[in-house]
């Protein structure tokens, strides 16, 4: 009953994929049968349940359930079509000082008796939303664009992830995994974009996974799917699902997917090489 | 010299970058960005009292700027003399 795990998907910057990374992974940790709950913490400016597109279907929220206004049962939203993936809202009117730090541990604890996998997306910033997200996780996942005021910003919430969490305070240290997103391997290649091991090298986390720049993030969420759900052949979705079976604990080599290239982008390839 | 060639290849952006984000990110980790503001101004501090004890100059014409790069850091002292800046008498 008690084998869940807590992960907070968090990156300090606003903006790097953070919603579109948990959506992603609590959706591919789903379609491996496992349990999931995906919780927004963006108290205020909620949009996993866009994200998600479960919009329409939300009553109550995680701040209902702190404040004991609602059981957590009548705020989950079960996606429509994973039966075993849930969302947990944020609230939409309130700000984020409507999260209580026992009122988060005790819905942290009542979601651990009913999932495998309990994925918290964090608000951007470092206030007590992103915090709060981060304070009863077991593990996290470090979502960094390769671009120099996103790794800035991570290296920030390592600091946090090492200081202000329980695992913290209880003189343990934090599993942590980077993500790489939006990457662009050939701009890379040429010098203009920080290099995978550029980013792995200055924040000294393992890597995860990287997630190629591509057009089908948005497309999904156009749509209100996970990109994982909306097009599994997508240079992103294969991505994450990579990303998702390391997580797992399966040892697969970092690959970084890229769209098919047309004839231009092998004589590009070609030539420039 | 531009930074360019000093860091990598022409056009290397992402080289600079990588420095740029190593020299700050040792600095943020190490805590010691609030040490480094107390020491400016109580620097400032002395070097205005030591400068008005010979020169008459407006407080705000002395300026202290820090710049650390890698392993060295370097203090900029600048002091702006008004025209005719006289000594005063000891």
């Amino acid at each position: 009953m008690n084998n869940a795990t807590v992960i907070v998907v968090t990156s300090g910057k606003g903006g790097v994929g953070k919603t579109t990374s948990t959506a992603a992974i609590a959706s591919a940790l789903a379609k491996q049968g496992y349990k999931v709950c995906a919780v927004d913490f963006d108290v205020g400016l909620r949009n996993l349940d866009l994200i998600m597109g479960a919009e329409r279907r939300v009553v109550f929220d995680l701040v209902n359930v702190v404040r004991g206004e609602a059981s957590i049962k009548q705020a989950l939203v079960r996606d429509k079509k994973l039966e075993n993936l849930y969302l947990l809202p944020a609230s939409q009117t309130r700000d984020k000082d409507a999260l209580t730090d026992e009122g988060v541990a005790s819905v942290i604890n009542e979601l651990k008796m009913y999932f495998d996998w309990i994925v918290c997306d964090s608000p951007a910033g470092i206030e007590r939303g992103a915090t709060l997200a981060m304070r009863y996780a077991d593990e996290a996942i470090i979502v960094s664009n390769p671009e120099v005021s996103s790794v800035r910003d991570c290296d920030r919430i390592i600091g946090l992830l090492d200081a202000k969490t329980v695992l913290a305070e209880q003189g343990e240290r934090m599993p942590k995994h980077l993500l790489i997103t939006r990457y662009d391997v050939e701009r890379a290649r040429l010098g203009d974009m920080l290099a995978v091991e550029d980013v792995v090298d200055i924040l000294s986390v393992p890597l995860i996974g990287v997630i190629p720049e591509s057009r089908d993030v948005l497309k999904a969420s156009n749509v209100g799917l996970p990109v994982t759900l909306s097009d599994e052949t997508s240079p992103a979705s294969r991505a994450y699902t990579e990303a998702t079976q390391r997580l797992l604990g399966e040892d697969i080599p970092i690959t970084i997917p890229t769209e098919k290239k047309g004839l231009f982008g092998k004589f590009f390839k070609g030539r420039a090489a | 010299m531009n930074i360019m060639s000093f860091f990598g290849k022409r056009g290397d952006t992402a080289s600079v970058a990588k420095n740029r984000l190593q020299i700050l990110l040792a600095h943020e980790r190490s805590g010691n960005s609030t040490e480094d503001a107390r020491l400016i101004s109580s620097l400032r501090e002395d070097i205005l009292a030591v400068v008005a004890k010979h020169i008459s100059i407006d407080p705000n014409a002395v300026r202290l700027e820090m710049d650390r790069s890698g392993d060295i850091t370097t203090l900029g002292i600048d002091i702006e003399l008004p025209d005719g800046a006289t000594r005063k008498s000891a």
